[in-house]
């Protein structure tokens, strides 16, 4: 396993002082006139740098819109949404990778979009592959891996666009317990040792205690925020724990709240 | 910490993929044995062709003008051996390869054109589908009016009757490019002609490929129904061949002209077949059509 040049103990301030993704009241609606639907309204939240902010809501809330509007591919209706001059990458719940490449060639295709030369591109990509644990698998296709090893090669190929902003549309949500299981464990060694600063969208609440240092709950149709849990309980944490289980039972009476407002 | 350690789900993480990957091998078979079993069918099929011919011509149906299988075969085999057939093949293969590589020049820059363009989409779309409806034969008029009896009207023929299937192909595979590997693609920087070079020409690439096949197919028959029409002087091709049986009323030459074509036709398409399912296999999609 290779190192990484950064040592662990620097914290999150030296990333960069403030935050790494300033949400400010951002609204976005689609479609104009009677049938115009407000998707968010007003959100505001910030992510500090090194930070893993889990965001957690019923359907409809638009976690996957307000990503998109991170990730720069959409723009809000009104707000604004800073990343400063941080890298940026978007991972969503299907592994997205291109089905003609092997496993190698995707995770090498955002370097040779950046333009990243031949020879350091296949040292990154060895490096990358090992990261997610997966050296001997870069010659094959998407479709001869396993669920749990895309995502896998999806999250390589997320972290070989050089981001330190990772944005993550329940990548996880897909794949059976035991898979999840360990995958948390793979990325939250990745978080840790790269000081990534994580916004990780799930609709599953023990997973978002199980990751993240901050549950953000999102209200559905518009969606706003409507409440926030801290997680401060060690890591490791267990998925089944009591500490995890305890907070998520939490978390769920508050969003069984918010559900059931809208069955009214 | 065990968290600093991420060789500590290594083992396991190692372990599952091993399980999931762990799908029994084909036993790999001899090439003459896959040759042979694509091949026995096809075979099969013949002999049947052969016997129902030969029962057609036992029952003396139409005796007078009818061959059988033996006369016909043996025409065949003499024609083989004279150079008129095969300067009849050649030149036909040659107006196939020239018309066929300019259509698909045209199909491919309209096709890339009309799938990206909206406007041009909504004006043209429709109309390059109308356009496959046609049948090849009604080009000849046009185009013998437009430039003579020549080869320039042949070729002709041959892209308006391929380019439209190619570019129709392109289109269908814009059509269906998932929108989820184009968001991939944006997010990962990649924006205009790297997008497209990356993203949307592979993902394109197998509709692509089928509208070639297609293209090839209707082309093939326009180029020969041009060919009986317009008659080259010194210049035999399968079409005259066809064309001069038919006024000699020699129904053994024609049959041996339309095997030969039947052949030709085969071969081509066996190389399109070919070159589908290899990207078929490497997209992943013949996997999951023979699981």
């Amino acid at each position: 396993m290779t190192t990484d040049p950064r040592p662990h103990e620097t914290t999150a301030d030296e990333a960069g002082a403030g935050t790494a993704i300033q949400i400010s009241e951002v609204s976005k609606t689609f479609g104009r006139g009677d049938t115009a639907l407000l998707a968010l309204d007003r959100i505001s939240l910030s992510v500090a740098p090194g930070e893993f902010v889990c965001l957690i809501g019923a359907s409809g809330c638009g976690k996957s819109t307000l990503l998109s509007l991170v990730a720069g591919l959409d723009a809000p209706t009104s707000g604004t949404v800073d990343t400063g001059t941080r890298r940026v990458s978007l991972m969503f719940q299907e592994s997205a990778l291109f089905p003609w490449l092997t496993a190698a060639k995707n995770v090498e295709m955002p370097m040779r979009a950046s333009g990243v030369p031949r020879a350091e591109r296949r040292d990154r990509v060895a490096e990358l592959l090992d990261l997610v644990q997966l050296s001997s698998f870069g010659d094959k296709r998407p479709h001869e891996l396993s669920g749990g090893m895309r995502q896998r090669v999806a999250l390589a190929r997320s972290l070989a666009q050089d981001a330190d902003v990772l944005l993550m549309d329940e990548p996880f949500g897909a794949l059976d317990a035991m898979t999840r299981d360990l995958l948390h464990e793979v990325l939250e060694g990745i978080w840790r040792r790269r000081q990534l600063s994580i916004l990780f969208v799930t609709h599953e609440v023990r997973e978002a205690v199980r990751l993240g240092d901050r549950v953000v709950l999102l209200s559905s149709r518009p969606g706003r925020v409507i409440g926030e849990f801290p997680v401060d309980f060690e890591r490791p944490r267990g998925m089944d724990s009591a500490e995890t289980v305890g907070l998520a039972i939490k978390i769920k009476d508050r969003l069984r709240e918010e559900i059931v407002r809208h069955g009214h | 910490m065990a968290i600093e350690t991420p060789q500590e789900p290594a083992a396991a993480l190692a372990g599952l993929d091993q399980l999931e990957l762990a799908t029994p091998q084909q036993a790999k078979r001899h090439l003459a044995a896959k040759a042979w079993a694509a091949a026995w069918p096809k075979l099969l099929a013949l002999v049947l062709a052969l016997v129902v011919w030969q029962l057609i011509y036992l029952s003396g149906f139409k005796s007078a003008i009818m061959p059988g299988p033996a006369t016909t075969l043996t025409d065949l085999w003499h024609q083989v051996h004279t150079a008129q057939l095969w300067t009849a093949i050649g030149t036909t293969l040659r107006r196939a390869v020239i018309g066929f590589a300019l259509a698909l020049v045209i199909g491919t820059v309209v096709g890339a054109l009309v799938s990206r363009i909206r406007p041009l989409r909504a004006a043209v779309g429709s109309l390059i589908t109308a356009l496959q409806t046609l049948p090849s034969i009604v080009w000849v008029p046009f185009a013998i009016i437009l430039f003579g009896a020549n080869t320039s009207a042949i070729l002709f023929v041959i892209v308006m009757t391929a380019a439209p299937a190619i570019a129709n192909g392109l289109i269908a595979g814009a059509d269906f490019l998932p929108p989820l590997l184009l968001r991939a693609g944006k997010t990962m920087g990649l924006r205009r002609i790297s997008l497209y070079r990356h993203v949307i020409m592979p993902a394109t690439l197998p509709a692509y490929v089928s509208g070639l096949k297609q293209g090839w197919v209707f082309g093939w028959h326009g180029l020969i129904a041009a060919e009986i029409v317009v008659i080259i002087l010194g210049q035999p091709s399968l079409g005259v061949l066809l064309s001069n049986d038919q006024d000699q009323a020699d129904m053994a030459g024609a049959i041996a002209i339309i095997i030969v074509i039947l052949a030709i036709g085969i071969v081509v398409d066996l190389l399109f077949t070919l070159i589908n399912g290899r990207i078929r296999r490497r997209w992943g999609v013949a996997d999951a059509a023979s699981a």
